[in-house]
């Protein structure tokens, strides 16, 4: 039959010809046909290792164990194991005879157990040390079903500790551990009473002359001495006395195992674990370490993979002693074998502390040029880590000198992004941008770099990213050489070179949201610092006001507003990002925003559209908002937000023109150009979300309030604008309330809109705002509309108060 | 418990002996045994012989065309197991007379005798190869 197996090509074939046999079988049980039981169900085995389901054959197991003869009952109880499953109830049968033939004991079920636990002690007495070792582990079995027997078994356990017989041995041994494991009672006990015996006896075993039938590479039956050792190490945990006794033998076994066999070289393995696991000893510790020094130069994969494995764990124990292999273990992450070198990285990362971070950040960065493709994306991660570790230990500066000191190492940052290609999580690219801004003396360096390697691999999403950034904030550098390094060769890149760059970014149908957004704010700062090619800046950024992402679209209109109008504001607008706070950028990303307390939710604008989008990045981007770090609404607004400028406080200071209240309005009005609304037509005034902050009352109104004024005008239909205002009104200084100066929110020649604002004593968490509008030419209006919208945090009201000398229509957009 | 299953594999990827030590329903064993060894049979020579695959490791040693592969938890000795298997092969060697594929295939119920003197329930009882095959050698006798 196997041969007609072996013979199938196809699984269809082979299905065919175990259907027949499984049929000629089952005609065969049917017939009570005893002289081939045994070969049928030999047959049956082979059927069901295949995978084929077999349950028929098991009564016929029972019956081959109910025959005479040994060879049918052996077979009989094979194919029980192998047949049999825990769960069915042929079990309750076989229980009874196997009471009498206590021989094989794979599977058992918990009843068996109960039923079978007084036996099985008798038995662990019996004459013949076979069964006394089955017994043993039959033992073991029970145990494992029902633990609450322990108790009856550790007098005849440990018993058993004290056989010649190895195989006996072993299963003692094995039992001990289960029943340490199991009950801590049998744990106390047989520590108190068999370490020394135990110890005993691993000394005899050690130092055994040569016992042929024993014997495995000159070594006198190591599996012993691995089970003893684990028994040591069990009783040895968290007891000094224990230990100490233990500790001769121990050190004995470490020095003079041999350790140019596989089998020598398990026993001490074997022995470094119980030495790092009992209780303290520095001189076998450092022994062990070795030890493991010295599998970490072995040529064998297998005992190099042990021993990084049990490094690791001995890190925690003894990190000294550790890191005295560095070097070994750094090769390692060179290694030839994927599981050793991820491995030895985990390793290494654990390793690092202040003081290598260094040199071991260097080797891993030269390495990442020569690694296979598959590591890489793991290395980068890893040295991305490594520097962020570093960062927590020594600030950035360590990172900094790998980069001053070390040739062409930005090369290799950008490596980093080329190497790892679009495998990179997101983080790794923040963290690349907060590297570079904080590497002050390297932009110009850094953006040649990225400027080459952009040239050579522009399909990877993350280098655009950050290629994209960098020529936006240190472009001049790129294109008159500032910051020049020794190292490099000269290149020269024109204005409209740097351009391009940008512009085959924002067109490569790749690039997704992200990277054009951080393109159109590039190209922006880009046609402040080349003023030659403003223009052309301002064609490509044109194309991008007919986008269908609302985003893109958006920005390209406001950027096309700045360049075209607004000269004189646009070097300040778009200045260099302040250097990026690390610490921030480390907190952001382990989830608390430092800000996030103190301000509310930033409103979402509605736009006249109805849309409504995240306001923060634009808020950024005008440098407008107040003291206050708006906290990102969104993820996809939140590092964008960071990428753009965050920096508030100098931001506002920077814009201090605009800022300082009533004037500011008007600057805005003008950087805006509002086209005024013309007075016939109904004119719509969105006043959106002049929000106050219902926290407390200490800062009320220190979060923005953003106007969006829509001018509609029936006759020209001018576009569409968004004003974003921020308002930073001084907090309060005096004790006895709060007094809030009035703004004005809106003007233009034909009308004047200003709030005041006022609290009601004894309710904090009201604001009250006292919207007041003035018509400022002679005309009257009609069909004035006022729309108020707040965020859903905070509830408004409106009221009507004013004597109005137009009609007058106030409703809350929700 | 320590080892929680002995399987040998052909080059093909077809199992040639499974013993489990712990239970597992058929579709179970046969999902395992194509996970395990199709990652095992990928890795290439100097690829170290421990692969960790669920909450196990396989320990496995190649032999001409076959492969033995035993599961075994997480804090057992991986050399210990390299080595045990090498003693299988040994004991198996012996009573065959240089063993092969074919003659597992053809005594399956021998193998697992052997297998079942050497490991029982998990742990390793016996490694005297002369005591593993008396039991063999007597049933041998009398058929």
């Amino acid at each position: 039959m196997i041969r007609a197996i072996r013979a199938c090509k196809t699984a269809a074939e082979e299905r065919a010809v175990v259907r027949k046999e499984c049929a000629a079988i089952r005609a065969a049980i049917n017939e009570n046909d005893t002289d081939y039981r045994h070969r049928n169900l030999a047959k049956l085995m082979f059927i069901h290792m295949l995978g084929y389901p077999t349950h028929f054959g098991q009564m016929e197991c029972l019956k081959l164990i109910a025959s005479p003869g040994f060879p049918e009952k052996r077979i009989g109880y094979l194919g029980l194991m192998l047949l049999l499953d825990e769960r069915q109830e042929v079990l309750m049968l076989v229980t009874n005879s196997l009471k009498q033939y206590p021989v094989v004991r794979n599977i058992c079920s918990a009843e068996m157990a109960r039923d079978l636990a007084p036996e099985v002690e008798r038995l662990l007495q019996f004459r013949d040390p076979n069964i006394r070792k089955k017994a043993a582990l039959c033992s073991i079995r029970i145990l494992k079903k029902v633990p609450d027997l322990a108790e009856n078994f550790i007098n005849p356990a440990t018993a058993l500790l004290r056989e010649k017989h190895h195989g006996v041995l072993i299963t003692g041994v094995q039992l001990c551990t289960d029943l340490c494991k199991i009950s801590t009672e049998a744990l106390e006990n047989i520590r108190k009473k068999c370490t020394d015996g135990l110890v005993r006896t691993l000394k005899d075993l050690a130092n055994s002359p040569y016992s042929p039938e024993y014997d495995i590479a000159g070594i006198t039956d190591p599996f012993l001495h691995i089970r003893l050792l684990k028994l040591l190490r069990v009783l040895g945990e968290g007891d000094a006395d224990a230990s100490d006794s233990m500790n001769d033998i121990l050190a004995q076994v470490a020095t003079k195992t041999e350790s140019n066999k596989v089998a020598g070289n398990a026993i001490l393995y074997e022995c470094v674990q119980t030495i790092m696991s009992i209780e303290d000893n520095g001189g076998l510790r450092v022994l062990a370490i070795n030890i493991l020094g010295r599998f970490l130069s072995n040529r064998d994969n297998n005992i190099r993979y042990v021993a990084l494995n049990m490094l690791m764990k001995a890190v925690t124990a003894d990190g000294q002693a550790v890191q005295r292999h560095r070097a070994t273990i750094l090769e390692c992450v060179k290694d030839s074998d994927a599981s050793i070198r991820k491995r030895a990285l985990e390793l290494v990362y654990v390793l690092i502390n202040d003081t290598n971070v260094k040199p071991l950040a260097k080797e891993l960065i030269d390495y990442l040029e020569v690694s296979d493709q598959d590591f890489r994306a793991d290395l980068t991660a890893k040295i991305c880590s490594i520097v962020a570790k570093g960062t927590c230990f020594t600030g950035i500066s360590s990172l900094e000198d790998i980069t001053v000191s070390h040739v062409g190492s930005c090369e290799h940052i950008s490596y980093v992004g080329l190497a790892a290609g679009n495998f990179v999580k997101d983080e790794v690219w923040y963290a690349l941008i907060v590297v570079i801004t904080n590497a002050s003396e390297l932009h110009g360096y850094t953006v040649r770099a990225l400027y080459r390697a952009f040239q050579t691999s522009a399909e990877q999403e993350t280098l655009v990213r950050v290629t994209v950034w960098c020529i936006g904030e240190y472009g001049d550098m790129l294109v008159h050489n500032v910051g020049m390094l020794d190292i490099e060769d000269p290149i020269t890149v024109t204005e409209s070179d740097a351009v391009d760059i940008v512009e085959i970014a924002i067109n490569r149908h790749a690039s997704d949201l992200t990277t054009k957004a951080m393109a159109l704010v590039a190209l922006l700062k880009l046609s402040s610092r080349f003023p030659s090619c403003s223009e052309r800046i301002r064609e490509i950024i044109v194309q991008f006001k007919g986008s269908f992402v609302l985003e893109l679209q958006q920005r390209a209109i406001e950027f096309n507003a700045i360049i075209a109008k607004h000269q004189n504001i646009r070097s300040t607008l778009v200045e260099r990002m302040p250097v990026l706070d690390e610490a921030a950028f480390i907190g952001r990303r382990a989830g608390s925003l430092p800000g996030a307390a103190s301000t509310t939710t930033v409103p979402s604008v509605s736009l006249p559209n109805g849309v409504a989008k995240p306001v923060a990045p634009l808020v950024d981007l005008l440098d407008l908002s107040s003291d206050d770090t708006p906290a990102p609404s969104s993820s996809g607004g939140d590092f964008l937000q960071d990428l753009l400028g965050v920096d508030l406080a100098p931001a506002s200071q920077q814009s201090a023109a605009g800022q300082a209240s009533k004037s500011g309005n008007d600057v805005l009005l003008d950087l805006l150009s509002i086209g005024s609304p013309s007075q016939t037509s109904s004119s719509t005034v969105d006043i959106i979300s002049s929000n106050s902050s219902n926290k407390a009352p200490v800062l009320p109104l220190d979060d923005l309030s953003s106007v969006s004024l829509s001018s509609k005008a029936s006759s020209n239909a001018a576009p569409m604008m968004d004003l974003l205002d921020g308002f930073a009104p001084s907090p309060p200084t005096e004790n006895n309330g709060p007094v809030y100066p009035s703004i004005t929110a809106f003007e233009s020649n034909s009308l004047r809109l200003t709030f005041n604002f006022s609290k009601q004593p004894g309710s904090p968490q009201t604001t009250v705002i006292q919207a007041t509008f003035t018509n400022l030419t002679s005309n009257t209006y009609t069909d004035f509309v006022f729309q108020a919208a707040v965020p859903k945090d905070i509830d408004a009201t409106l009221k009507r108060d004013e004597e109005v000398s137009h009609e007058d229509d106030c409703h809350i957009l929700p | 418990m320590g080892i929680r299953f002995v399987l040998m594999v052909n080059k093909q990827g077809q199992t040639r002996l499974a013993q489990y030590y712990e239970y597992l329903t058929l579709e179970e064993r046969r999902t395992l045994e194509g996970e395990i060894v199709r990652k095992c049979l990928a890795r290439s020579d100097y690829q170290c012989s421990f692969v960790e695959h669920r909450n196990y490791k396989i320990v496995y040693r190649r032999y001409a065309s076959l492969f033995f592969l035993v599961g075994v938890d997480n804090d057992e000795n991986e050399l210990a197991i390299l080595e045990f298997i090498h003693l299988l092969v040994e004991t198996m060697d012996r009573h065959f007379g240089n063993v092969c594929e074919l003659d597992i295939m053809f005594h399956l119920e021998k193998v697992h005798f052997m297998l079942e003197e050497m490991v029982m329930n998990g742990c390793i009882v016996e490694t005297n190869k002369a005591s593993i095959l008396t039991p063999i050698q007597l049933v041998d006798k009398n058929s």
